[in-house]
């Protein structure tokens, strides 16, 4: 088993935490995995992204061609990242301020509406686990949910643990996006 | 854990005395990370935060000088400014750990990955004939790893030693075992391991002066012949390289730090159109696996060195097969990092199809 997975979007979206939190939870699972960060040198605003590698085996390369997943949150990002899924692989993006939709036919497309879903959950900050639970209800790879909570505790400072239950919902609400 | 994050915990592990450091990107989680630590309410290491680069790398040179293992990191504009000091501690023959986790300079340059420092850690980025024993991790598992290596390497030859690590292994998360704890050395462990160090006369002592002065010019060659005696004895006993399916291969792939985990990647992307490519990642870059890349070599159609820089490791390679078969270089600057595909052209484009020499 690998995956290679793209998360890309604005500063500010939460993409290098959702990435982060992923990799951990793959962690928890065993697994190899790889983060490398990429990110302008504002923190907020500008284009950030994010690759993720889970794996049974060594990893080589962190910089990649093609990607079995690909996450996009903003049209640049969609633009730029929706050419390089693999064949078979998956795109998910968020269709909140898209106007020119991905027109491939040889990969799945999972359009979203997490930031409606977010704002229906109440917790605008809880965005990126609304595209986290999308990506863990699409991916052929299931991570047991007991180790995306030992993921999600791994990650976070042990003062935000109370947040980890609406974390856990808003998992779930991306879940149902795609079923 | 990030590779930065990693050399700050396997430097309190190793029993690791004191850092001083100043912040500069990519490499400030080094020091955020051992004051979160807080070490020295555990092990008693000291953490500073200086008041520059150049007052850093002098109380390392004052640290070093007690026998004591004292280390500092910076990325590229900041080693510049520590190069004086680095001099220094060469000269006076002192173990001590500095760590560079390169950006695109010249200059101050940009906060994204480079390896355009490798000239200034392996010919001498200071004054004078001196090397460092250079380090290259490729993983986050190596940062950790080249903390203890290079301070054992120090204490051995009493010479600094470099980690040359590079922005992407300084940032990218992966899985790490970190080493168990060691205590630091007791004063009486430093007094017996470390003879020379200046730390006080006891138990009729004769006097340690700790200079890199030596007015006298017969004397100062003595020194210089001493230090090139223990540079020679590093280089027979010192070398590290990784190589990956050089045997069968019909082209090789030479590239450090992790770069040549993208190298790794396009050698598997080339076996996909059936082209042969082995790969070598000299692992000590000074001293530098000549002999073992002159070996792989034989029987080769060419050479390929990557690097996230305008060709600087590519002498050394030529060096080492004297121009025997196409060597070619292939970088990218600025911050850029080439992908497997990129790396795959290149090879295609410079040394296959490139015809003779």
């Amino acid at each position: 088993m690998k995956t290679e997975i793209i998360a890309a979007g604005f500063g500010g979206q939460g993409v290098l935490s959702m990435g982060k939190i992923l990799a951990y939870s793959g962690l928890m699972d065993e697994k190899e995995v790889t983060w490398m960060p990429s990110y302008g040198p504002e923190q907020r605003g500008g284009t950030a992204n994010v690759t993720v590698i889970l794996s049974d085996e060594r990893i080589s390369s962190p910089v990649l061609d093609s990607y079995d997943i690909v996450i996009a949150l903003n049209q640049q990002s969609l633009d730029k990242f929706a050419p390089r899924v693999k064949k078979g692989g998956i795109l998910i993006y968020d269709t909140n301020g898209i106007h020119k939709h991905p027109s491939r036919d040889d990969i799945k497309i999972y359009p979203i509406g997490a930031m409606d879903a977010a704002l229906e959950l109440g917790n605008t900050k809880a965005y990126n686990m609304i595209v986290m639970g999308a990506l863990l209800e699409a991916m052929e790879y299931k991570i047991p949910m007991e180790n995306v909570i030992k993921g999600l505790k791994k990650s976070l400072p042990e003062r935000h643990h109370k947040l980890i239950p609406i974390n856990e919902q808003a998992i779930e609400k991306g879940r149902s996006l795609l079923k | 854990m990030k590779g930065n994050e990693a050399i700050a915990h396997a430097a309190i592990r190793y029993g690791c005395d004191g850092y001083f450091g100043y912040p500069i990107t990519p490499q400030s989680e080094v020091l955020e990370t051992l004051e979160n630590l807080m070490p020295w309410d555990t092990t008693g290491m000291v953490v500073l935060q200086a008041e520059s680069e150049v007052a850093a790398i002098n109380m390392v040179y004052g640290g070093a000088a007690t026998g004591k293992a004292v280390m500092t990191s910076s990325s590229s504009p900041g080693v510049s400014l520590k190069q004086e000091g680095i001099s220094y501690i060469a000269a006076a023959s002192l173990p001590a750990l500095i760590l560079n986790v390169m950006r695109g300079g010249p200059g101050l340059g940009t906060i994204q990955p480079s390896q355009a420092d490798y000239f200034q850690a392996t010919k001498g980025g200071g004054h004078g004939d001196y090397r460092l024993i250079v380090l290259a991790p490729s993983t986050v598992q190596e940062m950790a790893d080249f903390v203890g290596l290079g301070f054992d390497l120090a204490f051995k030859y009493c010479t600094p030693s470099m980690i040359l690590a590079d922005g992407i292994v300084g940032q990218m998360m992966e899985k790490v075992v970190l080493p168990e704890q060691r205590p630091r050395r007791t004063e009486e462990e430093i007094r017996l391991q470390c003879p020379w160090a200046a730390n006080g006369r006891k138990n009729g002592r004769k006097r340690n002066v700790i200079t890199s002065l030596e007015l006298e010019s017969s004397k100062m060659e003595v020194i210089n012949n001493q230090l090139q005696e223990k540079y020679r004895e590093i280089e027979a006993n010192e070398t590290r390289w990784e190589e990956i399916d050089t045997d069968d291969a019909d082209y090789l792939i030479i590239s450090f730090g992790s770069v040549a985990r993208i190298s790794t990647k396009a050698k598997e992307l080339a076996a996909e159109e059936g082209i042969k490519v082995g790969i070598i990642r000299p692992i000590t870059l000074w001293p530098f696996p000549s002999e073992a890349i002159r070996k792989a070599a034989q029987g080769k159609k060419g050479i390929l060195v990557v690097e996230l820089n305008a060709g600087q490791m590519i002498e050394d390679v030529r060096l080492a097969v004297h121009d025997a078969l196409p060597v070619k270089h292939f970088g990218r600057m600025g911050g850029i990092i080439p992908s497997p595909s990129e790396i795959v052209e290149a090879l295609k484009d410079k040394i296959i199809n490139a015809g003779s020499l």
